[in-house]
């Protein structure tokens, strides 16, 4: 099961440049491992993940085989109005695992 | 006396089986990416223009002691304004199976090019990050990492 953990800061000034910070629990395998007995272990990798905030999607990062397990993405944003950063992991499967934290922004 | 395995005998034959599993261990070969691979993606990418040095940095250690998470970041000064941005940056591995290790895409608020995460390097390598800029520029930084132990698969 993959979970998810990431880090908002609760609040922020409007037109701060906040960090955003994410990780998801997945083995990431690549597709060239072997197992013991020889046999590939099949390509499963979260290929996807995006974050959205009032309404618009607005930082992707496109996932490879060469990204560690237990992904972690560290992003950008600016702080505009109260919302939620909604936080969207995609697998090779087609498992979607969704997250989202608010932020409180003051003039 | 024959039947008998000499110390000498068995310590050899214990290494070449040592040998032998090791090799079993290792990624396959075939799937080792030329840095040529790299570079035809790069290309790509920039629709065969030449990227420039500017200020784009790439943050890699310069030695990796364990190849299986080695953290990299990336980042562009860039005012993030609608009519000039930071539209997208990709990192490009020379000597991993694949050619690309990620693609990090940005909108004006995002605030800030900048991202980090942590890349699997299969063995010492140059790794380049490659932005492009909304007015259809190139940006690349190109850095070395010596990796102690592969992360295999990468």
């Amino acid at each position: 099961m993959a979970i998810p953990r990431f880090r908002v800061p609760a609040t922020a000034k409007k037109g701060d440049v906040i960090a955003i910070k994410t990780l998801i629990q997945h083995p990431m395998d690549s597709g060239f491992l072997k197992d013991k007995s020889g046999k590939i272990i099949p390509r499963m990798i979260i290929n996807h993940f995006d974050c959205k905030y009032l309404g618009k999607v607005i930082f992707t990062a496109k996932l490879e085989p060469s990204i560690s397990a237990n992904p972690f993405i560290e992003f950008y944003a600016r702080a505009e109005a109260d919302g939620d950063f909604e936080f969207t992991w995609i697998d090779d499967k087609g498992t979607v695992t969704k997250a989202k934290a608010p932020i409180k922004v003051t003039a | 006396m024959n039947s008998k395995i000499s110390r000498r005998e068995a310590l050899a034959g214990g290494a070449a089986a040592c040998a032998s599993s090791a090799v079993l261990l290792r990624p396959a070969e075939a799937a080792v990416g030329k840095p040529a691979a790299a570079q035809a993606a790069l290309m790509k990418f920039t629709g065969g223009k030449t990227p420039t040095k500017g200020s784009l940095k790439l943050s890699l250690p310069q030695i990796a002691e364990n190849g299986n998470t080695v953290p990299m970041g990336v980042s562009v000064d860039s005012p993030m304004t609608a009519a000039n941005h930071v539209e997208e940056i990709r990192v490009f591995v020379t000597k991993n199976p694949l050619p690309i290790a990620v693609s990090f895409l940005f909108t004006p608020e995002s605030g800030k090019a900048a991202a980090s995460t942590h890349i699997r390097l299969a063995a010492t390598q140059d790794v380049s990050a490659v932005a492009r800029l909304s007015d259809g520029t190139f940006l690349i930084d190109t850095r070395n990492c010596k990796v102690t132990i592969g992360g295999c698969g990468g």
